[in-house]
């Protein structure tokens, strides 16, 4: 999702930088285009206008008299030739479309020819100037007919040349590009004029699309089976063809394509970027969650656990209250029937012994009953944080005779070895305590029946952690891969409704806060071992 | 033993009619009453070496009534009973002039052995401001 928004200005930059750089190439080719087409479409102009302009002043200087002459008219011709090639013959026409006069290589053939119903013919004498499409003739050689009118009086004469194309092929030739692109003329009825590279046969018709009708200068982008070519056409009013320049998109487009490719090698390695970016950023904030949360699970369950706590001793202790005043009385009911025994005509009774008997054992009940309510009291009080000074052993001891009960059930040996030597340490009793709970109470449920539990103190004066306890069992142990995890929150090996999973990372939370340090060691098949460090203060 | 007079003070009727009918046996002039107002009316009437005082009471509480107690009979030695095992009402007893305190429940034969120590002292104190 987020992948998706980071790429979305890569690529539109991409984009739009290709699409710039793409349409500002294309209007450099067409501008190109368009004026190599004009410049083409100038010179070609020119040539005609100067051929026509050779023929009018030739016409217009002459009578018709004097070009009837065909000594004459060679002369005449032969100058125009010596300054330009291009002219193959010229011959003098009547109205009626008869020679007059030849002077040319066909000489015999073209002599006797009337053009009087050739369509030529009639144009010309209508328009004064006639220019006519390229044809083979005779000779097999492409050319084309110029024709002038000149009116003398009454009669009109007609002066006409025969021009070799390879003039109009060179200047048009000189608009073929590269190695695709060519250049052409056809006529207004698409047949070929000049002999294109690629396009078709001269007087064929061209491959290319019908631009025969054309007007003006056009520059335009057709795709011709899938592949883009710029057309430029340019028509040419006088004799009515249009030039046509073609250029290959592939070849023209070159630098456009170089740039594209540049373009994607630098959009390739940005968008790997931003995915890497993206999925490493991802990762390390997802990371970073995790802890988070996880730290404040453990802190959260250490509040819920520690005001559970707390709960429990102010139950504990108001059991104790309540159970006191009714366990006085007792007591001293008891004390009372005891004293009472003690009169001359009871002690003579033959149950004497049964009574006080039965006193004793009510008192030496309610004895116990007194020690649990006691307990009951300190723990209640000790669940409020507290400082002062005691002694570990004692706080062992004391710990131990709440699982007491419960081990000797189970067939479970409670060894402790106590160091006398140890120091009076200040710490908090209560969370000391649990920290001993939790850890035997692990050792009972691990060994489930029959086992030893060992717990050992000892003073390791000098040492960071001068006071040290060792908690071991000779339960099952934890696999090499659980060790680990055993302080982590929530992790558990006990049953969905035995173990929550937090006593030994209370515990652990525990010893961080009285500075101390706790660690597990064990060995699968041969038990578990706590070691629990704690400041000498 | 000498013979003298002690006041149990102490919300718990059971409690009270056991203890003076305990104590009586011991050859001791013993009265009960349940409530910390009317502990201070009995002073009005007699003298009392020892008073055995509840600590917490409906009504006037044990320390309240300690205070007033000291302020009639300041020579009277009292024993402060603390049921709820606070220590902190014991000790503010004490700073009030109570002889001591003990936590319920408490053993007859310990309660009688601080009675007789109270009146043990009330003695030796009456001497020394008799000289």
């Amino acid at each position: 999702m987020s992948l998706g928004f980071s790429l979305i200005p890569l690529l539109s930059l991409g984009a739009t930088i290709y699409y710039q750089f793409s349409s500002a190439y294309s209007s450099k080719i067409t501008e190109a285009l368009r004026t190599l087409i004009q410049n083409r479409r100038s010179s070609l102009e020119l040539f005609f206008d100067e051929r026509i302009a050779q023929l009018v002043i030739v016409a217009n200087t002459h009578s018709l008299e004097a070009l009837m002459d065909e000594s004459y008219l060679n002369q005449v011709f032969n100058t125009i030739q010596s300054r330009s090639k291009s002219f193959i013959d010229m011959s003098v026409i009547d109205d009626n479309g008869s020679h007059l006069a030849y002077v040319g290589p066909h000489y015999e053939k073209l002599k006797g020819v009337n053009y009087g119903d050739e369509e030529w013919f009639n144009a010309v004498t209508s328009s004064g100037v006639y220019i006519s499409d390229v044809f083979l003739g005779f000779r097999k050689i492409p050319h084309f007919i110029i024709a002038v009118t000149r009116r003398q009086g009454t009669r009109t004469w007609i002066l006409r040349a025969t021009i070799n194309s390879d003039v109009i092929d060179k200047i048009v030739g000189g608009g073929q590009l590269g190695k695709k692109g060519d250049a052409f003329i056809v006529n207004r009825n698409n047949v070929l004029q000049t002999a294109p590279r690629f396009s078709g046969k001269l007087l064929g018709e061209p491959n290319t699309p019908d631009f025969s009708s054309a007007v003006g200068t056009i520059v335009e982008k057709i795709n011709l089976g899938g592949e883009g070519t710029f057309f430029a056409t340019s028509q040419i009013p006088n004799p009515r063809w249009v030039l046509v320049v073609k250029e290959d998109v592939g070849e023209e487009m070159a630098p456009l394509v170089e740039a594209r490719f540049v373009e994607t090698m630098i959009l390739i390695p940005g968008i790997l970027l931003v995915v890497i970016g993206t999925i490493m950023i991802a990762r390390s904030m997802t990371n970073e969650l995790i802890r988070v949360e996880t730290e404040k699970a453990k802190s959260d369950d250490f509040v819920v656990q520690s005001a559970k706590m707390a709960a429990l001793g102010k139950m504990a202790a108001g059991v104790a209250h309540e159970m006191n005043n009714p366990l006085q009385i007792i007591g001293d009911q008891a004390g009372w029937m005891m004293d009472l025994l003690e009169e001359e005509d009871i002690a003579k009774s033959k149950n004497l012994e049964e009574f006080q008997e039965c006193i004793r054992k009510i008192q030496r009940h309610l004895e116990r009953c007194r020690s649990v309510t006691h307990r009951l009291l300190r723990f209640g009080r000790r669940m409020e944080p507290t400082q002062e000074m005691i002694n570990v052993n004692e706080i062992l001891s004391e710990t131990i005779t709440f699982l007491e009960t419960e081990a000797h059930h189970r067939e479970i040996l409670l060894d402790t070895t106590y160091d006398d030597k140890l120091p009076r340490i200040t710490t908090d009793q209560a969370q000391l305590q649990q920290v001993f709970l939790n850890i035997i109470d692990n050792a009972i449920d691990a060994i489930v029946k029959r086992g030893t539990i060992s717990i050992v103190t000892r003073y390791e004066p000098g040492n960071p952690g001068e006071v040290y306890i060792e908690i071991s069992d000779t339960g099952p142990g934890i696999p090499k891969e659980l060790l680990g995890r055993v302080f982590d929150p929530f992790f558990t090996t006990k049953g969905v409704n035995e173990g929550t999973g937090l006593g030994l990372s209370i515990s652990y939370s525990i010893m961080e806060k009285l500075g101390g340090q706790i660690m597990v060691e064990s060995q699968e098949g041969r038990g578990t071992k706590f070691k629990i460090f704690l400041p000498a203060t | 033993m000498e013979r003298f007079t002690v006041l149990i003070v102490d919300d718990e009727e059971d409690f009270v009619d056991t203890m003076v009918r305990r104590l009586r046996a011991k050859g001791l002039e013993v009265d009960g009453v349940t409530r910390g107002s009317e502990a201070i009316e009995r002073l009005n009437e007699k003298d009392y070496d020892v008073c055995i005082l509840d600590v917490k009471m409906p009504g006037m509480d044990g320390i309240e009534t300690l205070r007033e107690m000291k302020k009639k009979k300041p020579l009277m030695e009292v024993i402060m009973l603390t049921g709820h095992g606070s220590v902190e009402s014991g000790v503010q007893g004490l700073q009030l002039g109570a002889f001591n305190y003990v936590m319920k429940p408490v053993p007859f034969p310990d309660l009688l052995q601080q009675v007789i120590q109270a009146y043990e002292r009330k003695v030796i104190e009456e001497d020394r401001s008799q000289q």
